[in-house]
């Protein structure tokens, strides 16, 4: 699981909910099925909050990881279109 | 296209629903609708058309706009008496989003001027007031074959059906002619509350958006029949009919005819 390799990377620092997801799903539709995004934020409430509606959306979490005193990298597997 | 961060904000409730997305508001962006009328039914319809976001919206109208009309047709307003509704209609929806263009058509649909104008369009709204142009509408866009989405009010009772030409009913397949001049009272002689068109109207224009995302179940087959006094939505069976006279499988009618627009004889 540690080297898992992101197709894309997306930077969303700064940005509140519903904006994080929406920024998180136009770059997941814009990816192949099976590629892998990386999307690193600051805003708590959507490190929890993507993971739940990219499962939602039937996409994999790969992972959710504190890095630091305020940022999350999430890396999300598309699964289908 | 890529959005702009103003788009991306605008349609964000659209884009996170699964069944619209990034890709459904581009589809959305992208569609030309024509809205019959910019009447009671035409105001909803384009307003929340407008919202969405599609990107062209023809309006035909070629009234002006009275006091009379203001109980009902949002988007005009006190200032804008005896201002074209096209126009009128175009300030508002230009206004509420700047990524729609309307077109205004300041014209009466008849025989001659209706394939031309409905080519450009990839659905057409019906919110016409009468019949000569309700059975003008629908028989183009089966000529044409243009899905077309109507909707009709009077009183307390509104009506809306979604016609597929050729894969579902069309509006002759319910009623096969024109009732006689005089027969049934206009929208202006029964009388309509205020709120009615905006309950069909908005229903016209969610049945739109699902046609132009190619989601849910449109109301092909069906006709949907709102009574506001009872609070009671039911939806009747429609099946097409192959002896329909317009969209059967042996047409009497192949070329378009204009009615007598005797209905509407009281105008105020």
């Amino acid at each position: 699981m540690e080297n898992i390799r992101a197709d894309k990377k997306i930077n969303i620092k700064g940005l509140v909910c519903p904006y994080t997801f929406v920024k998180s799903k136009l770059a997941i539709e814009e990816m192949e099925v099976g590629e892998v995004l990386e999307i690193l934020l600051d805003y708590p409430e959507a490190s929890r909050s993507i993971p739940k509606s990219m499962e939602e959306h039937g996409h994999t979490v790969l992972k959710v990881e504190k890095i630091n005193d305020k940022d999350w990298i999430i890396l999300i597997r598309k699964e289908h279109d | 296209m890529e959005f702009t961060d103003e788009q991306i904000h605008r349609y964000s409730r659209h884009i996170i629903l699964p069944e619209v997305g990034g890709k459904g508001q581009k589809k959305i962006l992208q569609a030309k609708v024509l809205i019959v009328g910019a009447g009671g039914l035409g105001c909803p319809v384009g307003y929340y058309l407008a919202a969405a976001g599609v990107g062209t919206l023809g309006i035909v109208d070629s009234d002006t706009i009275e006091l009379s009309n203001l109980q009902r047709q949002i988007a005009h307003n006190t200032e804008r008496l005896g201002m074209p509704k096209a126009d009128s209609a175009k300030m508002t929806f230009e206004a509420l989003n700047p990524d729609v263009t309307v077109i205004p058509i300041k014209e009466r649909l008849t025989k001659d001027n209706i394939l031309d104008i409905i080519n450009d369009y990839d659905i057409v709204v019906d919110g016409s007031d009468n019949f000569p142009t309700r059975y003008l509408v629908n028989d183009a866009c089966v000529l044409s074959g243009k899905p077309l989405v109507s909707g009709a009010i009077l009183r307390f009772e509104g009506q809306v059906t979604t016609i597929i030409p050729k894969q579902g009913h069309c509006y002759r397949c319910l009623f096969e002619e024109p009732p006689p001049p005089g027969l049934v009272p206009s929208c202006q002689e029964a009388g309509v509350m205020g709120a009615l068109p905006g309950v069909i109207g908005a229903l016209q224009a969610m049945e739109v958006l699902k046609l132009i995302l190619d989601r849910g179940e449109p109301l092909k087959n069906s006709l949907l029949i709102y009574n506001a006094l009872n609070t009671s939505f039911r939806k009747v069976k429609v099946p097409r009919r192959l002896d329909c006279p317009v969209c059967g499988e042996n047409p009497t009618i192949t070329e378009l005819q204009d009615y007598e627009a005797e209905y509407c004889q009281i105008r105020f």
